[in-house]
């Protein structure tokens, strides 16, 4: 069984300065796959990201990575192992000092000896393989934000990894440009052959493309299913958010002393600190 | 940036670099001069040293053949001892007369060599055994005042 | 609210803070020099960073030290003239170069020039993200972005000092000589015969080894160190100025007096 589960979350706590933001998430990720991980803003999304790619350290729990323990490997290991993770940041991230073929080439001159001959060829196919080969000499500054996230997807298969992960891919993006990027992480997964790991907020384009989705809640897993599932569940919060309703189970108001309270002369201490 | 043009241009600021240590080490500072020699050590004995100072040069008709490396008082003799780095091109006979001048009224105190004519060379470690302290100014003026006095009283 | 008590806490936590980042650079120096493997393997990279350390600082200081220089030279022959003593402007203009000006000066406009894009350049990274994207592709920021910047600030800072001292030398020679009419012979044998290589120009040196070490320091750190946002970039550039400066004057005294001691 453990064969075909690429990534084994077992009751995941994570602390940030004291405040509770991951609180036990177990969740299972199967090889081959597409799962996206969803959930109101600041739920703990990215910061469960981070905990698998091993950049921060979980205050309870395990994170197994095939038959790798993520949270207890040291530098060296787990830079041995982040050489077969692929990373898309939620702007990309792409190095504004250099060329988008020097940004899409820096894993392949980091991590290997090849040629600059290879070098440019792996280079040119993976920029033609997200439409952008003709765009290999112009600087990261003078990209819109679609193009720059397709050059990072470039940058994040560069090695052909095992997994992808990817951070927000769709803020900011205009609806074809969103479209182009949802398509391409679905064909990329597959033509590679990799697993896929993807931290959204945007409901539809990933009810389109993946196979399994986590809904996260203070810092808990709330509902999951396949797209099929989510769309006919009747659990209320998994319904708030592919509706986008205002108030539901995720209230609309920051939690404050009741309206009488503040309202009333001399009731609270409002500014009077 | 281009890698050549790069690497041209860093390598035409470190020369140029370079070029400002050498120029300052030989043009505006004494390495070209006194610090290629060797230099082998003298001693000497001031009853007085005024304000004679380490690194002070050492001269011989007028010229510098050392600098002072170092002064400490010799609780023995109740003297000064200064050691001194001669130029090694440089040898002095054994009845080598040093004293403490003065450049000008008011410059720095050095230390001046009046060559005698023993045949004997001073052997490096030697000490210089004759010598007249610096002249402290006012012991000069007071001597001369006292002088003065005397003549004054002579006269009555 | 706020009492005596109050006054007294918030000292005690900003000498606490002030004492943790002060340990925290301190770490971060160290893992620097573990992670300098590369910046030397790969000379390209620390190359690329003496050039823009370095050769982009180049205009700032030849063009400081001329000035400088100049000034020294009209000053100081003002004053020697009073004592009669002109010939000796060329010990005057050498000595307050190569001792204090020529290291002092040059790392304040090194730390505002060159540190502060150093500090720029990293924050501006961590804000994009793209110090995290490098770790996550198995590349170490401190060895393959932090370290090289460090290293071409730690080799240019003496380069450039020698530089403004040689250029101020000159500036002085201008004015002294060719502008005034003090004798040339005089000036530079003067200059010779009281400017020790060792004593005197070594020390220089040094100065501006010590302070290239701390200027570079203290900028990426405060690049690597900076909260992520445009304010927070912007705060740390600050910082870095600020902080160099501070250390600089701070060290050359305190370098000074060992160096410099009354000798006699």
């Amino acid at each position: 069984m453990s064969d075909d589960i690429l990534v084994d979350i077992q009751d995941l706590h994570f602390n940030y300065d004291g405040r509770p933001v991951l609180q036990g998430i177990n969740m299972k990720i199967p090889r081959g796959k597409v799962v996206a991980i969803m959930g109101g803003s600041g739920c703990g999304k990215t910061t469960l990201l981070r905990c698998i790619g091993g950049q921060l350290h979980p205050t309870g729990g395990s994170v197994r990575l095939e038959k790798h323990q993520v949270c207890q490997m040291s530098e060296a290991e787990l830079y041995r192992l982040r050489r077969r993770m692929g990373m898309l940041f939620q702007f990309g991230a792409l190095f504004t000092d250099l060329t988008v073929f020097e940004n899409v080439a820096f894993p392949l001159r980091e991590h290997t000896n090849l040629s600059e001959e290879m070098i440019r060829d792996l280079v040119l196919m993976k920029l033609e393989a997200v439409g952008l080969r003709g765009a290999h000499a112009l600087m990261p500054g003078s990209l819109s934000g679609g193009m720059a996230r397709r050059v990072a997807l470039a940058r994040a298969i560069a090695l052909d990894p095992m997994l992808i992960m990817y951070d927000e891919p769709f803020t900011g993006l205009d609806p074809i440009a969103l479209g182009v990027i949802g398509r391409l992480i679905r064909s990329l997964n597959d033509a590679l052959g990799a697993t896929s790991i993807m931290v959204t907020h945007d409901i539809q384009e990933s009810l389109l493309i993946v196979d399994y989705i986590y809904f996260l809640n203070g810092g808990q897993v709330v509902a999951e299913g396949t797209p099929d599932e989510i769309r006919a569940s009747r659990d209320p919060f998994v319904h708030q958010f592919v509706h986008a309703e205002p108030d539901g189970p995720v209230h609309f108001d920051y939690p404050a002393p009741s309206v009488g309270q503040d309202f009333m002369p001399g009731g609270a201490h409002v500014g009077a600190a | 940036m281009n890698r050549t043009v790069l690497d041209l241009w860093v390598g035409f600021f470190v020369a140029l670099g370079l070029a400002a240590v050498l120029f300052l080490a030989l043009k505006v500072g004494n390495l070209s001069s006194a610090h290629l020699s060797e230099t082998y050590v003298l001693q000497a004995k001031f009853d007085n040293i005024g304000g004679l100072k380490v690194r002070g040069p050492v001269r011989s008709a007028g010229v510098l053949v050392g600098r002072i490396s170092d002064i400490r008082f010799d609780p023995e003799s109740y003297q000064a001892q200064v050691t001194m780095n001669i130029d090694g091109r440089y040898r002095f006979p054994r009845d080598t007369f040093a004293s403490i001048y003065t450049a000008g009224l008011l410059g720095e105190q050095y230390i001046g060599f009046d060559v005698g004519g023993d045949e004997k060379m001073l052997q490096p470690g030697d000490s210089v055994k004759m010598t007249q302290s610096a002249v402290v100014l006012e012991k000069l003026i007071s001597q001369f005042l006292f002088n003065k006095a005397a003549e004054g009283q002579d006269s009555k | 609210m706020s009492g005596p008590l109050d006054l007294v806490r918030s000292l005690g936590h900003a000498t606490v803070d002030r004492i943790w980042r002060l340990g925290f650079a301190t770490r971060f120096f160290f893992a620097i020099l573990l992670h300098s493997g590369t910046a030397f393997r790969r000379l390209p990279l620390t190359l690329r960073e003496i050039y823009f350390s370095g050769v982009l600082s180049l205009m700032i200081i030849l063009v400081s030290g001329l000035f400088v220089g100049l000034v020294l030279g009209l000053q100081g022959y003002e004053t020697l003239q009073r004592y009669g003593s002109t010939e000796a402007l060329g010990i005057l203009v050498a000595l307050s170069l190569v001792r204090e000006l020529g290291p002092v000066v040059a790392g304040l406009l090194f730390a505002s020039r060159a540190g502060s894009s150093i500090t720029a350049e990293i924050g501006l990274m961590k804000a994009t993200e793209q110090l995290k994207a490098m770790d996550m592709m198995a590349v170490n920021p401190i060895a393959r972005v932090v370290a090289p910047r460090f290293w071409g600030g730690v080799i240019s800072m003496p380069l450039l000092a020698a530089m403004f001292s040689a250029m101020g030398v000159f500036g002085g020679w201008l004015v002294g000589v060719v502008l005034i009419g003090v004798d040339d012979g005089a000036f530079w044998s003067q200059m010779q015969s009281s400017v020790d290589f060792r004593y005197d120009i070594l020390n220089g040196i040094i100065k501006s080894v010590v302070f290239g070490f701390a200027v570079s320091l203290i900028a990426v750190f405060e690049g690597y160190d900076s909260v992520p946002t445009a304010e927070g970039v912007s705060r740390a550039i600050t910082r870095t100025v600020v902080t160099s400066a501070m250390t600089i004057l701070a060290l050359d005294f305190i370098l000074t007096s060992f160096m410099f001691r009354g000798n006699s």
